[in-house]
Order: structure tokens, then sequence, then C-alpha cells
């Protein structure tokens, strides 16, 4: 594990964090996409080796916090249904639907299981042909792949008590939206280095130039972070608007190409409503029409839910970067990792989540 | 046919006439004495359990006691380094010995479920016929009960546990002092991860296994060197984070730690890495942390040092004058956070 090591080592962070310092001259807002990193900059504090004129503001990256309220209500419904076997990642039990969550409906009787990928709902479809097996499809193109595989997988099979409910969110619109509304006077970019190894980053070049804004495809060590902060604030102060690639360990301009291929013939773009933020055009992934019997909207006719959102949770706010979680009147009461009002405090990714774990006492 | 023999142990009467744990053997009756006759009472092999009364009698020295009690309901009962029966053994053993305590004697209540194989059963009794051997403690009580087949998950135990406190020292967070050294006895994550690997069927390169094992060896080790022990606490479920968590709001004093002082095999980082945990929030069962005076700290790891369950004993960190009940970790890149514990478990991280 010395590659760890050397990504979190001390005197090359301090090294980077002095390179910053002295080449900022005026003050800089950039938002980092993905909840991962936002997670990564709370956990080791690396906001706190920067100059105070550099403005970081967390961004929507965190797929949990993004699906909207109706399908947590939909996901719950399912849930309750007799012969279902519903399976998703962890985090989604505990984010609050309108009424309830998952978790809730698993203690009410349900057959909720946690798995660590699609691959295991396949496998516990195979096992119980008797039951309706429900796979939450939820996460950005970092996941999509694997979903995607695991239908055709299910296609191959002929497993007809299979089916995902489709919530894949996908990441370029959401920025584009964010940098077209101007929220929160964002100045530069810290892409998601997983969903850009995916789909690399040749997409994100319209987008530079259109907004003049800088964006650095960025890794998750504090090392890549503080390294792709120091190329976006280059850029800024030499008034360049580039697609610059700090994650090259791992990210290619053309992304990952047979992970792309799989997606496209499985998936397709939809708009899509992102909780607290709004419809995103394109903002979302759909299962395409001749794999629609792994639908489970379709399914098992879900398509007409919809639900409210809570007015006290300002999550939408924070995950557009407007306001940060100390903002929040209702951060650590009533809004608590134990009893979330939104999706932002529940997800490992989230950052109300984030700062309440790492920084319940603001340390600036 | 005498039973498998592996361990030492005789059985004067074959195990093997029932395959199978059924509700009969939890009645009370014929089957019930089978069952101890052939396999606790020989197994254990305490003359307070061949006494066959109602309860043990025993002499107790000392005028403090201190008194234990855990359950055990770990699934898979078997995993990489132990089982459900070292847990029970080791759990009971441990908490004593943080209390201070010099552990002596357990008991061991059994809630097995209809249809568990009776040779798994002789396995983990086995098991912990061992480890309370290497604690130095007897099994001199105990109980059995059978349920429903579908209303046990196999095998479900409980113990309890008495020692001796043999020094007038007052173990515990109200004794916390501020300049107090903190001390870890070894390596964190083992077992949470351990028990994870086994429960999901996930294979990494090398196999991590438990970290269960007793902790009395070193606590009396420092306390008949005269050690001024203010606090003990070994790290279960919620690991070192929750420990120091519980202790600074208890003693409402504030901890300071430093991440890279916090030892973490290599083998055990990389699949918290994969798997997006913290080794600070998994749970261990062989390891424990104690809250010295600063004049003592040295030679306390020293004694640590040379007791083999915590022979990486190391500083990680102290309590400092301020009083907030918070603990705060100098991260691996030099800036300071605050350690909270967890709400729920930790979740794998999605992507």
């Amino acid at each position: 594990m010395k590659y760890i090591d050397e990504y979190r080592d001390p005197r090359a962070a301090a090294q980077l964090a002095d390179h910053i310092a002295r080449i900022t001259t005026r003050p800089w807002t950039i938002m980092e996409v993905c909840g991962g990193q936002t997670h990564a900059i709370v956990r080791h504090g690396i906001d706190l080796l920067l100059p105070e004129s550099i403005t970081l503001l967390h961004g929507p990256g965190c797929p949990v916090c993004v699906t909207p309220v109706e399908l947590i209500d939909k996901a719950i419904e399912l849930a309750s249904h007799q012969d279902v076997i519903f399976c998703s990642f962890g985090d989604m039990l505990r984010v609050p639907g309108s009424v309830n969550d998952l978790l809730t409906a698993k203690a009410r009787g349900g057959d909720v299981r946690i798995v660590y990928s699609p691959l295991d709902a396949i496998t516990i479809a195979r096992e119980n042909p008797h039951r309706e097996i429900v796979f939450f499809g939820i996460g950005f193109e970092t996941t999509a792949p694997s979903n995607a595989a695991a239908i055709m997988q299910a296609k191959q099979l002929g497993l007809s008590n299979f089916s995902v409910l489709p919530a894949w969110v996908a990441v370029l619109p959401a920025m584009q939206a964010i940098a077209a509304s101007g929220a929160g006077k964002v100045q530069a970019f810290l892409a998601a280095g997983h969903v850009c190894a995916i789909m690399g980053y040749a997409e994100y070049e319209d987008m530079a130039s259109r907004f003049h804004l800088p964006i650095v495809v960025t890794g998750f060590e504090p090392l890549d972070i503080l390294q792709g902060l120091g190329l976006a604030i280059s850029q800024l102060e030499q008034g360049r608007a580039e697609v610059e690639n700090q994650y090259t360990r791992a990210v290619r301009r053309e992304g990952n190409q047979p992970a792309r291929k799989l997606m496209d013939a499985v998936l397709m773009p939809v708009d899509r409503k992102w909780r607290g933020i709004g419809i995103i055009p394109g903002g979302g992934l759909a299962i395409r029409q001749e794999y629609a019997s792994f639908d489970a909207e379709k399914k098992f006719g879900l398509t007409s839910m919809v639900a409210d959102e809570s007015t006290v949770c300002i999550s939408g706010l924070i995950l557009q970067g407007l306001k940060k979680p100390h903002d929040c009147p209702a951060f650590g009461n009533p809004c608590t990792p134990e009893r979330p009002l939104g999706a932002t405090m529940v997800s490992s990714e989230g950052a109300c989540a984030a700062y309440y774990r790492y920084r319940r006492v603001p340390s600036r | 046919m005498m039973a498998d023999d592996s361990s030492g142990y005789a059985c004067p009467i074959p195990t093997s006439d029932y395959q199978q744990i059924l509700l009969a053997h939890g009645g009370g009756g014929r089957l019930t004495h089978s069952l101890l006759e052939g396999l606790f009472l020989p197994i254990f092999g305490s003359p307070e359990l061949a006494s066959r009364h109602d309860g043990a009698v025993v002499d107790i020295s000392h005028n403090r006691l201190v008194m234990t009690t855990d359950a055990y309901v770990v699934h898979p009962l078997v995993f990489p380094g132990g089982d459900i029966g070292t847990l029970a053994i080791n759990g009971t053993v441990n908490d004593l010995a943080m209390c201070g305590a010099r552990p002596l004697y357990l008991s061991a209540a059994f809630i097995i479920e209809e249809g568990f194989p009776v040779a798994s059963l002789e396995t983990i009794v086995r098991s912990m016929r061992r480890a309370a051997d290497d604690a130095q403690v007897r099994v001199i009580t105990g109980d059995t009960k059978v349920v429903d087949r579908g209303h046990g998950h196999g095998l479900f135990i409980t113990t309890a546990g008495i020692g001796v406190v043999e020094h007038d020292l007052l173990i515990s967070p109200a004794a916390v002092a501020p300049g107090d050294v903190i001390l870890l006895s070894g390596d964190v994550g083992r077992h949470g991860i351990a028990i994870m690997a086994a429960r999901e069927g996930l294979a990494f390169e090398t196999t991590i296994e438990s970290d269960c094992c007793p902790l009395s060896d070193p606590v009396l080790r420092m306390l008949e060197a005269g050690i001024d022990i203010h606090c003990l606490r070994d790290l279960t479920r919620g690991g070192l984070a929750t420990s120091l968590v519980e202790i600074a709001e208890t003693s409402r004093l504030r901890i300071a730690i430093d991440e890279s002082a916090i030892p973490v095999r290599d083998d055990v980082r990389g699949a918290c890495e994969i798997l997006g945990f913290e080794p600070i929030y998994i749970a261990n069962e062989g390891r424990f942390v104690a809250f010295v005076p600063e004049r003592q700290a040295d030679q306390a790891l020293a004694l640590l040092r040379r007791s083999p369950v915590s022979a990486d004993a190391c500083r990680i960190g102290r309590v400092t004058a301020a009083a907030s009940g918070l603990v705060t970790m100098k991260s691996l890149i030099g800036s300071e956070r605050i350690v909270d514990m967890l709400s729920g478990e930790q979740l794998p991280r999605i992507c």
C-alpha cells in the first residue's frame, strides 16, 4: 500500500499547498463535482491548507443525494410487495422518501437486501426463481456500465424475474446546468475522476470554451485534489479555460470504450429530476426499449407516482454550491445522520454528512 | 465410537448418537443430560460443572468483584481467526480486564436452533475451552435451550464473567486527566474486515484473520508493575474512534490523536480502501487503549510490548486540558479534523 501512502504524503501536500499560495493573486471560486472528492477534502482538511481567498464549493456529485423523492417512494412500494426481493446499495436504505425510508420498509417485513454489486442481485434472482428481484439502479456513469452488464447478463440468461429500477444520473448535464445558471459564481470545476475514467473528457471541451471555465479532471487522494486545484488556479490566473487531466493514471480523453459501448447498448439519456435541484435535461439514464422487460417501473406499473420534497431541507442549494451545510438552520438539530431530513445527510458522499462527521464544529 | 479427540479431551459417551440438535435436547430430560454429559461437561472440564448443581459455588478472596455479561450473535459462526466460541470467551474476559480485574470464572448459556449439527457445536465448545485455557479462566456454570428451526440463526451464546480487583485504582473514564497519554495495544481493523469478507464472500489476496484474543495479560502486567492506569477500553463495535469518543464525552475532556501513529496492516488498509471504510471505525476483538499518566507512559509501553498480544503497542495521542468532550485527529497531511461516532454501520462506497 505504498501507493496510497505516496498520495497522502504530508511533505508533498505541503509543497503543493505552498505552490497554490504562491500563484494565487486573486479570490477564486472552484467547485469539486464528486461527493467522494468532497469527503476527501473535508476528511483530510484539504481546504484548510488553502489560502483564504480560495473558495471551494461542493457539487452535486452524489448519486444517492440527487435521487428524487418519488424514486425512493417507488422503491419502498416495490420493497413492500410480498413477492419482491429488493436489492440496493446500503446507502439508499436510510434516504428519506416522502414518508419513510427503505430501512423502515425492511423493518415492516419488506425483503430488502444490501448488495455490493448488481451481479449479486442476478445471483439472488437465479437462486429464487419464484420471487421477483428488483435492483435499485443508482449511480453515475461510473457504475452505469456494470448495471448495463447485469441487465445484459439477465437477458442472456433468460431471467424473467429480474428487473432494475432506473435511477442513474449523468454528470455533465448537471455541470452545464450549474455553469449556465451562474449559481454560486463557479469559476472552475474539478471534474469527477471516476466518471471520467468511463466517459473520458472530450465532451467537456465544448463546455469549457462555451462558458470560459477551466475544467480539471481530478482524482480523490489529497495530492490529487491539491494538484487539481493547482492546475485550475493556474489557468484562472492566466485567463485560460481548458480541459486538463490531473488523474492521468486512471483517465484517458476517450474514456473506457468497452464500458461506454456496454452502456450505450442498454441505456439511453433522458431528462431526470435531481432531488432539490429540479429537472436537468439529459441528466439521467434510462433503459432502452429492447430491454424494457428489465425496467421495473414498466414491469410494475409505477410510472405515474409523483411526490413533493421537504421544505425544510436545503440540500438542493447545498448540491449546487449555493449554501454550505453550516448555513442550514436544521444542520445538526434536528437533521443528523440518525434522523436525516434530506439525502445529503445520509449518503457517505453527501456534503452534510461529511461536515457532520468531520467538521461539526466549524474550523473556519 | 468415541467422538473426535483432536484436542485431547476425551468424551465418555458418544455424541454421534445424534447428528443434529433436536428440540428434546433442550427439554431438560434424557437428551439434555446426554448433551451435558457427552459434550459440555467433558469439554469444559471444570470441577464446578462436574458438581452438576444449579449454580457454581466458588471462594473469592477479594472485596471488589467485577461482573460483566455479553451476548454473541455473530454471523457467520466460524470465520478466519476464530468462531463464536472464541469471541464469547475473549469478549467477556476482555470486559473484565478493561475494568482492571483478574478474570476468573465464566458462565455460558447456549440457545441452539433445532437442526444445528452436533459436530459444529462440539467444535465451538472445544474452541471455548482452548480460549478459556489461554485466558486462564474456567466456565463454571451454564444453560442450554433449543428453539424451533427457523427461529435461532444456528447458535447464540450469552456469557457472564466474574473477576477480582487486586488493586485500589479507580479505572474509568472519570479518572482520565489532562496530560494522560493514550496507548494503543496493536494494529486495528482486522476483525471487522475478516467478518465482512467471510460474510459477503469477498476474497482478498491474503486471508485477513480476526485479532480475537484475551487482553488480561498486558493489563495485569501493568497493574503488577504499579502503573497508575486511569482508563482502559477494548475496541469492539465502532472501533477505535467510537471508544475514544465515548471516553471523551464521558470525561468531558478533549482527546487529540495522530492518524499517522495508528498502525493498520497493509492488507487491512487495502481492503478498507476498496470498500471505502476508515480503519478507525472497524470492529476489533483483541485490541485496547490505555490512558496512563505521562510520567509512566514509557514504562507502560515497555510493559505492553512484552506481552505477546500487545507486542506492537504504541502511543497514539494524549488528553489535552481543553474541556470539550471532543476527539480531534491530526490527519495524514497535517490538518486537523474531528473524529465522531458513526451513525449506523459503515457502508461500502458506491463509486
